[in-house]
């Protein structure tokens, strides 16, 4: 591989000024914004069978990236590509008609904004946060912090599709105590569709930002939607969602 | 559930001739009638589309849409609009499932539904279920335009293949705005080479009949109802608006039915007492 085509493929990647490491630091399950306390889904998954093995922890989280995954993509995405955060905020609700999971959404966008101004200050998290003091939706504060570090649309959605699964799939390695080896090739059994579902996001997310919010997509998980609700009523979890 | 050539409404893409694709639309209006009731000063169908105006009771009109051709039909576009005006109410049914069948072409059909309430005015849209066939290939969507203080009670469930068939590949977007605000903005994916994961733990989970009802009234607004579930495969929960959501899941069309009749009379004794 030349130098040149090196360049190409980094400008691909990133198409903010920065390279590859500031993702590296957005994408970390290190990131202190809260992810870990999160099964995605998962726990209520694994509580009702649906979940019990390393084949139907795949379909879980190829089922949520599809789905979750790709609506938190393009909605990062358009954040970071410039669409107003306020309404994209707004369209986000419209996309989670769970109460619990958009309760969870603002919870973790406060602690994602908490992060972001810290590691990366920008006037635009400024407004956000004093605008949506309770949180905005997770995928559009993580979008925005990408934006403030530098990354692009791509970027974001890469790191909001990987945050889809990854959390699920650590989740199940304590639930269940599946082997982390086993989870861990689950994600990258995952990877060439989480490249499809990076580069829809990323898509959608540059597209809404010029033609409007409506082209965004809104995939659906009925079942995440329905569980989450019964989950959120257990007295006793392990996982937040 | 044996709809086909018994009344049903079958969606086919099978195109009459190579190039052209059968259209079929058909409109309804409703519009305050003066003294006190719903007018329909339009009230079109073609091909597929036969509109039936059954018996109204009191304020609200009705309109029934009947299968009228036999399968395997053209149309293979499809389009269906109501207009409810200010202050007119409109009840809309169908006298069967809609069952989505393979053409000829293997190009999918399409079925848009465009649906308009006004400030004061009501509308039930309670058709009865969508059913892929096995090798049918179906885009559909809803686009709901609500006023501020428009009503609404929106049934959708989908079946996933005939008794003992496997599914078809549907993809049904229902998007509702109220206001001019994005209310609620669903797509569901499903069936052969649909998106990964669709009959996974997520999703479907191999149930094979699921639908939601979504019910608009000022009665919920600012959260009066809590969310809850509603046995192990369907929850109700508040939208953030003045609006109701059920999802449910269930293993055939009548478990699901049974299941979103039993939530809407509970959310109409909310409304009743508002």
């Amino acid at each position: 591989m030349t130098a040149t085509t090196d360049v190409a493929d980094v400008a691909d990647v990133a198409v903010g000024a920065a390279g590859r490491a500031a993702l590296l630091v957005l994408a970390d399950g290190r990131f202190p914004a809260g992810g870990h306390a999160h099964s995605g889904g998962a726990e209520a998954a694994v509580k009702a069978g649906r979940v019990t093995d390393v084949p139907s922890l795949e379909a879980f989280c190829r089922g949520r990236l599809h789905t979750a995954g790709l609506a938190a993509a393009a909605l990062a995405a358009a954040a970071a590509a410039g669409a107003d955060p306020l309404e994209l905020d707004e369209a986000a609700d419209a996309r989670t008609p769970s109460l619990a999971l958009r309760a969870a959404a603002r919870r973790l966008g406060r602690q994602m904004m908490r992060a972001a101004r810290a590691t990366w200050p920008s006037p635009a998290l400024d407004t956000l946060a004093s605008a949506r003091p309770r949180g905005a939706h997770q995928p559009v504060v993580l979008g925005l912090a990408a934006r403030a570090a530098g990354l692009g649309p791509l970027d974001a959605a890469y790191a909001a599709a990987y945050e889809a699964v990854s959390g699920p799939a650590t989740a199940v390695v304590r639930l269940l105590s599946l082997d982390p080896f086993h989870a861990t090739a689950v994600l990258a059994r995952l990877a060439p569709e989480l490249d499809v579902v990076a580069v829809a996001g990323a898509e959608a997310g540059r597209r809404a930002s010029d033609e409007g919010l409506d082209v965004l997509p809104a995939p659906s998980a009925p079942l995440l939607d329905i569980t989450a609700e019964q989950h959120a009523a257990w007295p006793v979890r392990l996982f937040a969602t | 559930m044996d709809g086909h050539g018994h009344g049903a409404v079958t969606v086919t893409d099978a195109a009459p001739a190579p190039g052209a694709g059968l259209r079929a639309a058909a409109r309804i209006v409703a519009a305050p009638d003066g003294r006190g009731g719903t007018a329909l000063p339009v009230l079109e169908g073609a091909g597929p589309f036969a509109l039936r105006r059954p018996r109204s009771y009191g304020h609200e009109a009705r309109v029934a849409l009947v299968g009228a051709m036999s399968a395997p039909l053209g149309g293979d576009r499809l389009a269906l609009a109501a207009d409810v005006g200010a202050g007119a109410a409109l009840c809309f049914t169908t006298t069967a499932a809609t069952i989505a069948l393979p053409g000829r072409t293997g190009a999918p059909a399409t079925y848009d539904t465009r649906l308009t309430v006004g400030d004061g005015g009501s509308l039930r849209w309670l058709p009865e279920p969508l059913i892929s066939a096995r090798g049918s290939d179906l885009r559909q969507t809803t686009h709901v335009e609500l006023a501020a203080t428009a009503c609404l009670v929106l049934r959708e469930e989908q079946v996933l293949g005939r008794a003992g068939e496997s599914t078809g590949r549907l993809t049904t977007r229902l998007t509702v705005r109220r206001a001019g605000r994005p209310l609620l903005d669903q797509e569901l994916s499903y069936g052969p080479g649909a998106p990964g994961g669709w009959d996974g733990g997520a999703v479907l989970g191999g149930h094979r009949a699921v639908g939601q009802l979504l019910v608009v009234h000022p009665a919920f607004e600012g959260g009066q109802v809590s969310p809850r579930a509603l046995g192990p495969t369907a929850a109700l929960t508040p939208l953030a608006g003045p609006a109701v959501v059920v999802s449910a899941l269930a293993p055939d069309a009548l478990a699901l039915r049974k299941v979103l009749d039993s939530a809407l009379s509970q959310l109409n004794a909310v409304i009743r007492a508002f």
